[in-house]
């Protein structure tokens, strides 16, 4: 399956969770937040969210800055 | 209320537009917006506030003005530096209209003051500059009803929300709050501040006068708010981004089941 992760496509050879997709990227889930598909997928479905062929990853990340 | 003749000439381009003319002038006046943080955000944010005739404003802010400040932060002058920034965004508000009440609350947002202080006005504007800070307006507001016009930027980014997790769509489905895009702060010093990882002042003033055309938009309840979507601006490409945030299910503030029920959590 191929997904795009931040404007990449990339070949995945088996299934992955957006908890793994956030390890595999080496990132820290509180200074994240995952946009799939033009949707920010909450933080507590992370595990039971697999990424589907053709998907659109984009990571957010936090800001804070006044 | 009926605008005086000064006010017809003062406001006349907001007149001219048939989604605000004088009944959304005077709802504009007859408005209150606390705005957290005189900064960065605050500043165009503040002003362009002022300038469109928001009766009452808020202000809140525990710093000072600091030369370091005015690089992007232009509702202060050189010769504010030093004093209390609430202080000098008054004086600005007041000289580029009178029409507007401004008042000053030289405080740190806390769990004790957050609560009276949001409930005070029709809507929060949330400009400041800690993680902290913002998860404690967004509970505020929460649990008092009202609007959260949130925006942040960092370096040559900026992101802008509206929340109103309190609230439903004309469906019935309800919208989400900070907490459903940001559920834990990230740990102290893990994400640079505007003073560690720098900012181009222009891209704060992009986002403070989108800032205000958000409040604006609630106020007067035209057009689309951005409740359940989030702006991302990416300054250096020049592109905007529109996602949808998803209420999460299991938020700790405004899930099925919420552990938040108070402020008591940001005490200390």
């Amino acid at each position: 399956m191929q997904v795009t992760i931040n404007g990449e496509t990339q070949a995945l050879d088996a299934p992955l969770n957006l908890q793994a997709l956030l390890k595999k990227l080496g990132l820290d889930g509180r200074k994240v937040a995952i946009e799939r598909n033009l949707e920010i997928v909450p933080h507590s479905v992370y595990k039971q969210t697999g990424l589907q062929d053709g998907d659109r990853i984009e990571i957010v990340h936090f800001i804070g800055g006044g | 209320m009926n605008l005086t003749p000064e006010q017809i000439q003062r406001y006349s381009r907001h007149l001219l537009l048939k989604q605000v003319g004088g009944q959304g002038q005077e709802k504009l006046l007859a408005g209150s917006v606390l705005v957290v943080g005189a900064g960065g955000l605050g500043a165009p944010l503040l002003l362009y506030l002022a300038a469109a005739g928001v009766g009452t404003l808020g202000v809140v802010d525990d710093d000072q003005v600091d030369l370091t400040n005015l690089q992007r932060q232009i509702i202060h002058k050189t010769g504010d530096v030093g004093r209390d920034k609430t202080q000098s965004a008054r004086e600005a508000l007041l000289a580029l209209n009178p029409d507007v009440t401004v008042k000053t609350h030289t405080v740190r947002l806390n769990a004790k003051n957050a609560y009276e202080l949001v409930s005070a006005y029709d809507l929060v504007a949330d400009g400041s500059d800690s993680f902290e800070t913002r998860a404690l307006i967004n509970d505020a507001c929460f649990f008092a009803r009202r609007p959260l016009v949130s925006a942040a930027v960092g370096q040559f980014d900026g992101q802008l929300s509206l929340f109103k997790a309190y609230d439903t769509d004309e469906r019935g489905s309800r919208f989400p709050c900070y907490r459903c895009l940001y559920p834990q702060s990230p740990a102290p010093g893990t994400v640079p501040s505007c003073a560690e990882a720098g900012i181009l002042g222009a891209l704060s003033g992009v986002m403070g006068a989108w800032q205000a055309l958000e409040v604006l938009k609630e106020i007067l309840s035209i057009g689309t708010s951005l409740a359940g979507r989030l702006v991302l601006f990416d300054g250096l490409g020049a592109q905007t981004r529109n996602v949808k945030i998803q209420p999460d299910p299991d938020c700790a503030l405004c899930g099925a089941h919420p552990t938040i029920k108070d402020l008591t959590l940001h005490h200390g």
